[in-house]
């Protein structure tokens, strides 16, 4: 079943024009990656799914309509978004900003079974719940920022540059822990990142984004696999 | 449009400004000099202001220093009125730079404040009694309005004082109004702006921030100050409660109607504040304040940027 | 010694009122980042509401509580109707609505209820129920009242998941969009509740000074200066600089300098505090990445 399908996307910030024209899909479960180099446009196209910038064409989740929906419509239809910089509320405290993530619901006593469960997997934000998230380490940051979004209950998980300043070992944790949430919770990612070796490694699918239009599109087994597009666009 | 048609409209606009004064009776002419003091009293606000980016809620604190020192010294010293202005001008000058330092330090909000408090220190000021001597107390100063040097009569109007003060504030507000567009396009007026939007990046490039922060000050106490010093000649009478704290946030509204960062929307701005409370009164007598700020409202929903804004937005429309 | 005390204890009483009409301000500049300028008549106005139902015979706290609730709403309507089309204008065209709110409820306020000058009656008893030869009743019977307003803003803000939405809200729109926070709404409740607290702050001072429609100009300032003192963003900053605020104009205005330059001194003194903690006393500088 399609859980997101995108159709002539285009989108602007103010009066440039960034993304032209794209078309892909979502199948629900597994990760998808969008890769490229900077600027090519992979942190706008999650925004445009979020409707935080301006969009034409259409996005459709699972059955209905989201574009030219207010973001905090999108959320209550499942859609959490993990946004480059991670976007902690970095005044609250790490228990405040889970509390936050799961602003949208109604079930309190399932809200407090996701926080406990959220610790267990992360028994450093447990150690450090009542910290001010401003003063986390840039790995437990991502932690936060990835709790924060799966308190939600989300479908789809968007992830824009979870690896960015981090070191190579946190980022190791991190990807595994990505891994682990998506066999285990059940929900689908949509993951964007400058580091395409990581990125393959988890994903499932991938879409090349060079200048707002997608150029390539295949598995991720395929991609790494033939050696021609791996050295041109990928560069190794 | 071509420099001919430039030069003939000029000229034409030229004749029309000196035949105003005598086209209309002299109560109106008493207006029209309040409108363009108020327009350089705007244009001071608005270099300190729209081009420096440093909000002042005290203006009307300079304004009453520059009455006041030409008030002080025609009544004390004898002094020419005309020859009190540069003075005047000076004077708040000085007070303009020496309040700069201060304001290096504060910014936004706590800025409008410090200067909010200068403009509601004045008329208390003004009116302690130890100085009661020079500034006349609560009373006030009443001065003489300049006699024309000569006779003139046009349209069957004479050359009334106002009507010769008419000419005496618009040649002054040209001067300065020149200066300003002179200063604001060049070196300076880039330095400062680039001040108000990058600070770091201005430093960085070698602006030197305190000597044009203070000076930008400075500058605008002095225009705004020379306008007071002519609105003691215009109303030939000044007293502490002429200078209301209401006077200082009459002119902020005066930029921002007009514009910000222009020096043509002063005008605009001068005749809002002007004549937009006459208006409001007819409209309604027993609520007038409650139509001007309906109508501020309005300014500020319809043209967000002003009246230069709106006129601007429409000058593009027109060339796309 | 004993007159000290009673500038010491009126001061503090005084300062509650500013450290009220202080918390409204941060709150709503905490949300928008802007000064409501407009927030000394909108208390008046809802203090003449207050008089005109009790004139009408309401019991004096029904009325209060009537009138809370009208300025509660009263304050979201504005916000959703008149600062909503401002909000991605420039800041001095917000400062030119706030202006022009200000000039109509007091244009209202005299049109509707006159200018002459109105007596507003105290709920408290007249002999001070604490400290009687220090404090009057309507002393005790203020602060008390502050008070609850004060801890009743706090707990919301800390303890309540609403409450918890309107921080995160303030602090970072974006990601407060991302968790389903309606931003928007969490603006004109911030409005709602400035309003809320900028009328009980009316009601509280009216008995004092009586009530006309220019009752709360000066009053609003000392609430301005209180919050800047305190440090713009910081709320308990707010209620820490109107008591030092009330104190100090109370000093100031018996020991120092006679009671027509107090406004003045008291600003003066603030600007110079400002001047060496340009954020306040409690306040942190923001700073921004190049």
């Amino acid at each position: 079943m399609k859980l997101l399908d995108v159709a002539n996307l285009n989108a602007w910030y103010g009066p440039n024009q960034v993304l032209f024209d794209l078309n892909f899909e979502l199948k629900v479960g597994g990760i998808t990656t969008i890769l490229g180099a900077n600027g090519a446009g992979k942190t706008t196209t999650l925004r445009a799914v979020c409707q935080t910038v301006h969009t034409s064409g259409s996005i459709t989740f699972i059955d209905k309509r989201i574009d030219g929906k207010l973001t905090e419509d999108i959320v209550r239809v499942g859609i959490a978004h993990v946004p480059d910089g991670r976007g902690t509320f970095t005044a609250l405290t790490v228990e405040e900003n889970m509390k936050l993530g799961a602003y949208t619901r109604k079930d309190r006593h399932e809200v407090l079974a996701d926080i406990e469960r959220m610790y267990a997997r992360f028994p450093r934000l447990k150690e450090r719940y009542r910290q001010q998230a401003g003063t986390l380490s840039g790995g437990e940051q991502q932690m936060l920022a990835i709790s924060r979004a799966l308190m939600l209950r989300p479908r789809l998980l968007l992830l824009d540059e979870p690896s960015f300043g981090l070191a190579p070992l946190v980022v190791k944790e991190i990807f595994e822990i990505m891994r682990e949430i998506s066999s285990e919770d059940q929900v689908s990612m949509l993951l964007v990142e400058q580091n395409a070796t990581l990125a393959l490694n988890l994903a499932d699918h991938a879409y090349l984004l060079e200048t707002g239009k997608i150029v390539l599109s295949g598995s991720s087994a395929d991609i790494k696999a033939d050696e021609s597009i791996r050295r041109v666009y990928l560069g190794y | 449009m071509s420099a001919f048609t430039k030069n003939l409209s000029l000229l034409v606009g030229a004749i029309a400004l000196c035949a105003l004064p005598f086209l209309v009776e002299d109560f109106r002419v008493f207006q029209i000099n309040l409108v363009l003091i108020y327009a350089i009293a705007i244009l001071g606000l608005n270099i300190l202001t729209g081009f420096g980016g440093q909000i002042s809620l005290g203006h009307g604190a300079f304004y009453a220093v520059g009455a006041y020192t030409s008030a002080i010294l025609i009544t004390q010293l004898g002094m020419s009125s005309y020859l009190t202005l540069p003075i005047a001008g000076l004077v708040c000058l000085l007070l303009g730079v020496l309040m700069g330092f201060p304001a290096l330090r504060l910014a936004g909000h706590y800025l409008a404040l410090a200067t909010f408090a200068l403009a509601i220190a004045t008329p208390q000021l003004l009116k302690y009694k130890p100085i009661e001597h020079y500034t006349g107390g609560v009373q006030g100063l009443v001065l003489e309005k300049p006699m024309p040097p000569f006779e003139l009569t046009l349209f069957g109007n004479e050359l009334s004082e106002d009507r010769w003060l008419y000419f005496v504030i618009l040649i002054v507000g040209i001067f300065l109004f020149w200066i300003a567009n002179n200063l604001l396009s060049g070196r300076v007026g880039r330095a400062i702006v680039a001040i108000r939007d990058q600070p770091t990046a201005a430093a960085a490039l070698g602006v030197n921030l305190t000597f044009i922060k203070t000076a930008t000050f400075g500058l605008s106490a002095a225009y705004t100050g020379i306008a007071g010093a002519l609105s003691a000649l215009a109303v030939a009478y000044i007293a502490p409660d002429s200078f209301p704290s209401f006077l200082s946030i009459s002119l902020l509204v005066g930029v921002v109607v007009g514009g910000l960062g222009s020096i043509p929307g002063a005008i605009f701005g001068a005749l809002f504040i002007q004549f937009v409370p006459n208006v409001a009164d007819q409209i309604s007598k027993s609520a007038p304040w409650a139509v001007y700020g309906a109508m501020l409202l309005a300014l500020a929903y319809a043209a967000p940027n002003g009246v230069m804004g709106m006129i601007n937005k429409f000058k593009k429309r027109r060339k796309a | 010694m004993d007159s000290f005390i009673l500038q010491v204890t009126t001061g503090l009483a005084n300062g509650g009122i500013y450290a009220a009409v202080g918390l409204a301000l941060v709150m709503i500049h905490q949300s928008t980042h802007h000064i409501n300028f407009a927030q000394g008549e909108m208390a008046t106005f809802s203090t003449f509401i207050c008089w005109a139902l009790i004139q009408n015979g309401m019991p004096y706290w029904v009325a209060f509580t009537i009138t809370m609730i009208v300025s509660f709403v009263a304050g979201v309507l504005i916000q959703r109707i008149f600062l909503k089309p401002v909000e991605k204008a420039p800041i001095l065209t917000n400062v030119i609505v706030f202006i022009g709110l200000l000039v109509i409820f007091n244009a209202f306020a005299g049109w509707i209820f006159e200018h002459t000058i109105k007596s507003f009656p105290s709920p408290f008893p007249v002999e001070g129920m604490f400290l009687p030869q220090y404090f009057s009743g309507h002393q005790i019977g203020s602060i008390a009242v502050t008070l609850v307003v004060l801890i009743s803003v706090f707990c919301f803000f800390r303890f309540t998941p609403l409450g918890l939405a309107m921080r995160a809200a303030a602090f970072n729109p974006d990601s407060a969009r991302l968790v389903g926070i309606r931003v928007s709404w969490m603006l004109a409740l911030g409005w709602g509740m400035a309003a809320l607290i900028g009328a009980v702050a009316g009601m509280m001072i009216a008995p004092i000074v009586f009530l006309d429609p220019n009752m709360m100009a000066g009053i609003l300032l000392y609430g301005f200066a209180a919050a800047l003192l305190g440090g713009i963003d910081n709320p308990w900053g707010a209620v820490v600089g109107g008591i030092i605020l009330g104190v100090l104009e109370n000093i100031l205005g018996a020991y120092v300098i006679g009671s027509d330059l107090k406004l003045t001194m008291a600003l003066i003194l603030i600007v110079s505090i400002l001047i060496f903690r340009p954020y306040g006393l409690f306040g942190k500088p923001i700073f921004s990445r190049v």
